[in-house]
């Protein structure tokens, strides 16, 4: 039966929800199904991971994973694909989930797609689709050779669905010594810039500026919308490099992906950068001074106007008519 | 101090880009080509360390056809020391790996003290290469960079996360990946261009690296794309020029759709 192994990411002790989409998928695609979960709680996740879809937990509670970068967690996953020698190896495309694939690929000298967005298993030919050119041209690609092959997925390429019929997964404490070598990029401090209400990725109302609100001050006006919509603020990349608002805001490609019921694009043309990580959601609104900006080509409704303008207006309507 | 920045020459990122249907790769030919944008961030990062510390050597680095030379002279305008051309026909097709491999053994020969890349690059979009260079070289890898600082013999980044950043550092050697939100990179001065024409570039090939051409290339690769197709395409909705009643035309939306 082929082989189907999930990197359970941890965030802050917790499974990373991309993990969790992946398992949802690794059950779809074989019934041998194992995750890795590596670091400070990871025992504690077996349960979740089994929920999901893991009838076999390999565990490693050692705090080296969250202290260094990439380096324990490839070590100790290379050391593993070369005794179980897997089909297969999902890792969520999240800054750690690159890392450690991109040190794997080497260590192991195995095959890697990366950004796939769809993935199928006939029996063990693989065939990812990848989105190419920021998502105008999907790709299928497959990798030929070796045994154990290596494939970077998206987050929300996949529901994360709990299997009703999951019995208690077996968990395995695994024997691992992180090397002094491994131990060489030093995480000295971790900032968590927290922002208001829900979470990007995960609110049903998301509010996004760009250039066209001038000036980083005038976020304010988003913020102040998307909190009376119980909504969360994105930004485009090129305002996030200004600096403007956190990296933890940005949309896009090398951004966040969001999937809300409304994308409220304020002063964003719509490079396609941007539009990578919004087009999933299931209603656009975007508000932009130029008419041909190349957001109006997909939004279910565009306004012709000023940012600054319609986005307080839209903000006091609102508040009248909820009274 | 020994700076070595890797750069690729990549299709206009805001053109049209294409896939040859014969070799199912990225179109190079008869599209406008530039120095990666994202690259321009690792060579000012580099620049920047130079000015606080005389005496440092910047070396560009590319693996590409021979017309990748004009990304590596846009690096030499920039301010850079020198340049490395890896070309070789057999080198065509390479997957991350391979580039990676090949670039590890051009880096080697300059005895870096730091290795400075984009987080990724603007075509091929794999981000696998960095992590692929620090282990071929044996270094660290301190990635997603929004703050770089070297002091005291160790590199320090704010290394952005989903959340926010952390702050890393690590003894040199080691191999740094840069974000847009690190720096502004300067625009090359006229002197900077006249100056590049004279700068030395070094141009290897993959035989001069010790790779063999079975080793490298297509043949080495080992992701094979099998077919593809465009992409679903949304529509277009209503377009209106904002007259005084957007904000309301707006909430009957949202009421409409039952948001509010």
């Amino acid at each position: 039966m082929t082989k189907v192994w999930v990197y359970a990411e941890l965030t802050g002790g917790q499974v990373a929800r991309v993990s969790l989409e992946l398992l949802t998928k690794a059950r779809q695609l074989t019934a041998d199904v194992t995750a890795v979960v590596l670091g400070t709680g990871a025992s504690a996740q077996a349960a979740t991971l089994g929920q999901y879809g893991a009838k076999r937990v390999l565990v490693h509670e050692d705090a080296a994973y969250e202290q260094f970068l990439s380096e324990p967690a490839a070590d100790t996953i290379a050391a593993l694909i070369e005794q179980e020698k897997p089909d297969l190896l999902l890792i969520g495309t999240t800054y750690n989930g690159r890392d450690i694939a991109s040190r794997l690929n080497a260590q192991l000298n195995c095959g890697v797609i990366t950004d796939g967005a769809q993935l199928s298993l006939d029996g063990v030919q693989l065939k990812v689709q990848v989105p190419w050119y920021s998502a105008t041209t999907i790709v299928d690609v497959t990798l030929s050779g070796g045994v154990t092959r290596l494939v970077l997925i998206r987050p929300k390429s996949f529901a994360a669905e709990v299997d009703p019929n999951a019995a208690a997964p077996q968990v395995e404490q695994i024997q691992a010594q992180v090397s002094q070598q491994a131990r060489r990029a030093v995480v000295v401090e971790n900032v968590v810039q927290a922002s208001e209400g829900p979470k990007l990725e995960e609110a049903s109302v998301v509010v996004s500026g760009g250039r066209g609100l001038k000036q980083a001050e005038n976020f304010k006006l988003l913020h102040d919308l998307a909190s009376t919509l119980g909504g969360a603020v994105g930004a485009s990349r090129a305002v996030v490099d200004a600096g403007w608002v956190p990296y933890s805001y940005q949309v896009g490609q090398t951004g966040k992906t969001v999937k809300p019921s409304i994308y409220m694009a304020c002063g964003i043309s719509g490079a396609i950068q941007h539009t990578v990580g919004m087009k999933g959601a299931k209603y656009i609104i975007a508000i932009n001074t130029d008419p041909d900006a190349p957001i109006f080509k997909f939004a279910d409704l565009g306004i012709v106007g000023d940012v600054l303008k319609v986005v307080p207006a839209l903000n006091e309507e609102i508040k009248r008519r909820k009274g | 101090m020994n700076i070595v920045v890797c750069v690729k020459q990549v299709p206009e990122p805001t053109g049209t880009n294409r896939i040859d249907p014969k070799t199912l790769r990225i179109t190079r030919e008869g599209v406008d080509v530039v120095l990666d944008p994202a690259d321009e961030f690792s060579i000012e990062a580099a620049l920047q360390i130079q000015e606080a510390n005389p005496g440092t050597n910047v070396v560009v680095v590319s693996m590409g056809p021979e017309r990748a030379l004009e990304a590596i002279r846009r690096g030499l305008a920039m301010g850079a020391t020198k340049g490395i051309l890896v070309s070789d026909p057999s080198l065509a097709g390479s997957d991350a790996l391979t580039t990676a491999k090949v670039l590890a053994a051009a880096i080697k020969r300059e005895s870096p003290d730091l290795v400075i890349t984009a987080t990724e690059s603007s075509d091929a979009y794999t981000g696998m290469v960095p992590g692929g260079i620090a282990h071929y070289l044996g270094l660290p890898l301190l990635s997603y960079a929004k703050k770089l600082t070297i002091s005291g013999g160790k590199a320090t980044i704010e290394r952005q996360t989903e959340t926010g950043f952390q702050r890393v550092e690590a003894q040199l050697p080691a191999v740094v990946t840069v974000t847009g939100s690190i720096n502004t990179p300067r625009y090359p001065a006229l002197k900077g261009i006249m100056q590049a024409k004279k700068k030395p570039v070094d141009q290897l090939t993959a035989a001069a690296l010790g790779f063999s051409p079975e080793q490298v290339g297509e043949k080495g690769a080992r992701e094979k794309v099998l077919g593809w197709a465009p992409a679903e395409q949304r529509k277009a909705g209503r377009v209106i020029k904002d007259d005084g009643t957007a904000a309301a035309q707006i909430a009957d939306f949202l009421a409409e759709l039952k948001i509010i």
